[in-house]
């Protein structure tokens, strides 16, 4: 338990999946105009990435490891969870049309967001096991929430300030990121 | 002959993917820690970039069009086993030091963009130089960045101090360069002064990066967008 707290803590915060690795930037950047749509892109991050590193890691464990085929997992990997997202997307559609409303638009923004393959890169390079991995996932995902939802929440308020005209846009938003990885950096001394 | 030369030229100067496509940004970040790793990630990208354009190439008349992406991704994620592979035979510091970031070339989206807006529509010859071309571009750029982060973060450049040694307080190592943050600063100030050049030259200025995950660039937005442009030509 402790453990699984431990690696929760670290992936969310401390080794946040976009400011200090870099994952998922495209969706950082691009999504985080308005703290309403940042929130949709989160929850649906969230959604996808705990189950896509729940389906990789049984499939990793139960079928790769015992054929002895865990050198094709990137090749794996990538497929499964481009096939899950499409899947995901048709249930929701048929199963619960509400919470398609509130994700469905942003469920084919991530197809394959690296954020998405990269933990389920990362689960199998620690030799994580399933449960560790899915907790894992699910942590590494929130982190990416908090992440875009400060952002948003940030550029909401930048818009009404006098940026120099070079730094519009795309450079003032990076400019911002950096300043929250320092932030965040702040946590490292929790563990 | 001078079809290929164009193509070099073409990826390394004219649209450049770091520089003036903005393509590739994860990567871009994430290796740009010194300039060796950022060397070795755009020689790796490049392997994977022009052996894909190839295969893509030739098997363009044979791929259906309704599951062209996922042909690509297999083609594309078994050229970066194969380099993975290769890396951690022969250049196993390296390997280790890119870790992670070497299987998410797969996702880089320079790789499926020129796939989608390049190799599907040209010859085999044009198309493996446009791969070499755009991914020594890549190189370059992602090489002088990483060299700029180590002078500033480390005070080395590809590994050598450039610190006198019998006057080691001459320089001060500003050492949030060569950490996270320092990432996001160097590329706000470069992509500001892409921004300024592009001004003065009445081009439109650098777009916000796409909304969609990297992947999706190769078929949505930003290739889309290229199709555009080169149908226009």
């Amino acid at each position: 338990m402790k453990t699984l707290l431990l690696i929760a803590v670290s992936s969310a915060l401390i080794n946040n999946v976009v400011l200090s690795q870099f994952m998922g930037l495209c969706p950082f950047l691009g999504v985080s105009k308005k703290i309403k749509t940042a929130s949709g892109m989160g929850a649906a991050v969230i959604f996808v990435i705990t189950i896509s590193s729940f389906l990789c890691a049984v499939i990793y464990k139960d079928i790769l490891v015992p054929l002895e085929l865990t050198y094709l997992n990137t090749i794996v990997f990538i497929l499964v969870i481009a096939a899950l997202v499409q899947f995901v997307e048709m249930v929701l559609k048929k199963v619960s049309p509400s919470l398609y409303k509130a994700l469905g638009v942003y469920l084919p923004l991530i197809t394959t967001n690296c954020a998405v393959l990269g933990v389920a890169l990362t689960n199998v390079s620690k030799e994580y096991d399933v449960l560790t991995s899915v907790v894992n996932g699910f942590a590494t995902a929130l982190g990416f929430a908090i992440a875009i939802v400060i952002l948003a929440g940030i550029r909401e308020r930048n818009e009404y300030n006098d940026v120099p005209e070079s730094f519009k846009g795309m450079p003032i938003t990076l400019i911002t990121a950096g300043l929250m990885a320092i932030a965040f950096i702040g946590f490292s001394g929790i563990i | 002959m001078n079809k290929c030369v164009e193509r070099l030229y073409n990826g390394i100067v004219k649209e450049n993917p770091t520089l003036v496509l903005t393509l590739g940004m994860c990567p871009t970040l994430a290796v740009t820690t010194s300039a060796v790793n950022g060397a070795g990630m755009g020689l790796a990208s490049t392997v994977v970039l022009a052996l894909s354009n190839l295969i893509i190439s030739l098997l363009r008349n044979v791929i259906p069009d309704r599951v062209r992406m996922p042909a690509y991704i297999v083609i594309v994620a078994s050229f970066v086993t194969v380099v993975e592979f290769l890396m951690q035979g022969f250049v196993p510091s390296l390997y280790s030091s890119l870790g992670i970031y070497i299987p998410l070339i797969v996702v880089n989206c320079i790789i499926l963009g020129r796939a989608e807006s390049y190799a599907s529509k040209n010859g085999p010859v044009a198309s493996l130089f446009d791969g070499i071309g755009m991914g020594l571009g890549f190189t370059l750029a992602i090489t002088v960045l990483g060299a700029f982060r180590e002078i500033l973060g480390a005070g080395t450049v590809f590994g050598y101090s450039f610190i006198p040694e019998n006057n080691p307080t001459s320089f001060e190592p500003i050492s949030i360069f060569v950490m996270a943050p320092g990432a996001f600063f160097v590329l706000a100030m470069l992509v500001a002064a892409m921004n300024r050049i592009k001004k003065k030259k009445g081009r439109p200025v650098i777009d916000m990066c796409r909304d969609d995950g990297c992947i999706g660039c190769g078929n949505l937005s930003c290739a889309g967008r290229k199709n555009v442009k080169e149908g226009k030509e």
